[in-house]
């Protein structure tokens, strides 16, 4: 088995090491387009890019706002029951027309998209800070405890993420937060590399030397000057966390494994619709889909451009 | 070649020694009580005795460390436990459904290798190009969508308003048999849906090699010596731009198995994946746990043969590994 890099060359750019059982974090596709096609559309590539990183910060922010306004300044209750008007299909009076209880599917979207991006939220920062933890003592600590760690990452990293979280949630109950751990259980484990990575690349500064002939302790060495260094890959990785866990919870719910089944979370709703789509009713089923991949696709663009403000040298054509 | 496999093979021991502890490690932090699993709805009103009994039967009451290493040893030999809603053995249950799985998986596979590939080059051959922000669009979109919403739209499309392609299950209603033509019609569905959930990987991939290679020198000098654009693009771009992503195709297997977790699931299909998230929702323990094994097992083959492949493909790379 390749060494996991414990050189500062394997930092920047995971290898390729398929015997971590992990498809590398930066695929080729986000590096460099290549001179010559730069060359051909340098200045229109620009310009869709900065359209596109406009249109992703708008739409989360529309998103952000709706979540939060919405539940505030609409007084209807998202669970109450019309059977009088069930499975409408889209109208004026309910865009997103109703579900099979009579419930407008339009709030309960919002609703299940405002407790999926909570979820979502904190189960992100949740597996970003054990992954800057766990990253960053390997990282500064070296030696055997480094190896121990990264060995303990890859065989993580064999077992399929939704397997783990599907294991997770049956032995402690679906529940909001066994979701939450098990989405930052699975999770942590490439912010636990690219963290190790940055902190190996910045141990070899010259600032980390002179801190060392300064007599600072290690420890003193790995919170002042080791950590604020990762702090912004960290939180990109914790950005770019949200919209996979956002997709985790609503595989879970999706399974009956994840928020409980009243809870209006987008894959409960997608669950909850399976009867009324084999009737031929369609729009229980699309909108709450619809609410997960906008979301998604808004967030990872935004997260796109950070991270080639970032990492510059690794221009990324795409986004998520 | 062979002695990199046996070296791999020989450090899948321990990885799988310690997947099968963690798993026994979180069953024993978690509220599950194997007595009450077992006992299931005859155990209701059942006194506290009678559990502490059960548990002292089932070996429940011992620490997990030592329930752990029965489970190993007992593994080794075949026997893997009986599962508690199945009531069945658990590698009954695992011999019955695998083959259906693995169908589903090397049929869905094997379309997304082609699209996906076919897509890729279309899309790297100009890029920037119209075609090429279509389909990079549609991959993104693709990638954000949950498999199982895509899964459902499939049979409300296909299945319910066209009526071309079965719904779900194996075989038709009423029939006991599963005969070649109808697994054929009713694989059509789950296949294509698990193979779109892993096609923008592919495309995106297959584009970026193809698009890379085409810049590269050879392209070049085969451009020079006047060969036809078709010749160039196939012979010479996707031959170098596709060997790094058919050696990553192994470690597309834990991706293939959350897939597989929902389509599964979505389709009725009766396979292993289907029989996880039963496990799961009833807290089958003996045969989630063995599950799980054998999914952590088939990444770790999944790797192996990329590696292999990396060593096929490439003569630059030894086997050394």
């Amino acid at each position: 088995m390749a060494e996991t890099g414990s050189t500062p060359e394997g930092a920047t750019k995971p290898p390729p090491d398929a015997a971590t059982g992990s498809v590398p974090e930066v695929p080729t596709v986000w590096r460099s387009p290549g001179a010559g096609t730069r060359a051909r559309g340098g200045a229109a590539r620009r310009g869709t890019r900065a359209l596109r990183t406009r249109t992703s910060a708008v739409l989360v922010a529309v998103v952000v706002l709706t979540v939060l306004a919405v539940p505030a300044l609409v007084p209807l209750d998202e669970q109450a029951v019309d059977l009088g008007s069930k499975l409408l299909p889209p109208s004026w009076s309910h865009p997103f027309g109703t579900d099979e209880v009579g419930r407008d599917l339009l709030l309960r979207c919002v609703y299940g998209l405002r407790i999926s991006l909570l979820v979502g939220v904190v189960a992100g920062l949740a597996a970003t800070v054990v992954g800057t933890v766990v990253g960053a003592l390997a990282g500064a600590l070296g030696g055997w405890a480094d190896r121990v760690v990264m060995r303990l990452v890859d065989v993580f990293s064999s077992v399929p993420h939704l397997l783990l979280g599907v294991f997770i949630v049956a032995m402690f109950r679906p529940g909001l937060w066994p979701v939450v751990a098990s989405v930052a259980l699975t999770h942590w484990l490439s912010t636990a590399r690219i963290v190790r990575a940055e902190v190996l690349s910045l141990r070899s500064r010259p600032y980390i030397d002179a801190a060392i002939s300064g007599g600072s302790s290690r420890l003193r060495i790995t919170v002042r000057h080791l950590l604020p260094g990762v702090l912004p890959q960290a939180g990109l990785a914790a950005v770019l966390m949200i919209p996979h866990a956002i997709w985790h919870e609503s595989a879970l719910s999706f399974l009956g494994l994840g928020l409980p089944t009243h809870e209006a979370s987008l894959g409960n709703m997608v669950q909850a619709a399976r009867g009324s789509l084999l009737a031929g009713d369609w729009w229980p089923t699309l909108f709450p889909g619809l609410f997960i991949i906008i979301p998604t696709l808004a967030i990872a663009g935004l997260a796109g451009a950070w991270r080639e403000r970032l990492n510059p040298r690794r221009r990324s054509e795409l986004m998520l | 070649m062979a002695r990199m496999a046996g070296r791999r093979l020989l450090l899948a021991v321990p990885v799988l020694a310690v997947v099968t502890f963690g798993v026994f490690a979180i069953a024993a932090a978690s509220p599950f009580d194997p007595a009450k699993a077992y006992a299931g709805s005859a155990g209701l009103g059942a006194g506290q005795d009678v559990f502490d009994q059960l548990r002292e039967n089932l070996g429940a009451d011992r620490p997990f460390v030592a329930r752990w290493w029965d489970w190993v040893t007992s593994a080794v030999t075949g026997d893997l436990g009986d599962s508690s809603t199945l009531r069945q053995p658990v590698a009954d249950v695992i011999g019955e459904r695998i083959g259906w799985s693995v169908l589903l998986c090397a049929v869905a596979f094997a379309l997304a290798v082609t699209v996906g590939t076919a897509l890729g080059v279309l899309a790297a051959r100009r890029r920037g190009g119209l075609l090429d922000r279509i389909v990079t669009s549609l991959s993104y979109t693709l990638e954000a969508a949950p498999p199982f919403w895509l899964g459902l739209l499939a049979i409300w499309f296909f299945a319910l308003k066209l009526g071309a392609l079965p719904a779900g299950g194996l075989t038709d209603t009423g029939s006991d048999v599963a005969t070649a033509g109808q697994v054929a019609s009713h694989v059509v569905l789950p296949a294509v849906v698990l193979a779109v959930s892993q096609l923008p990987w592919f495309v995106l991939y297959v584009r970026q090699g193809v698009g890379d290679a085409l810049e590269e020198d050879p392209v070049r000098g085969a451009r020079a010596r006047g060969l036809r654009e078709r010749t160039v693009l196939l012979g010479h771009a996707l031959r170098s731009g596709l060997l790094p992503v058919l050696t990553l195709v192994g470690s597309r297997v834990p991706e293939l198995i959350t897939g597989a977790l929902l389509v599964e699931t979505v389709f009725s299909w009766p396979g292993i994946a289907a029989a996880t998230v039963q496990a799961a929702t009833s807290v089958d323990f003996p045969l989630l746990a063995a599950l799980t094994v054998l999914a952590t097992a088939a990444v770790l083959v999944g790797n192996l043969l990329s590696d292999l492949l990396y060593g096929l493909a490439d003569p630059r790379v030894g086997f050394d590994g």
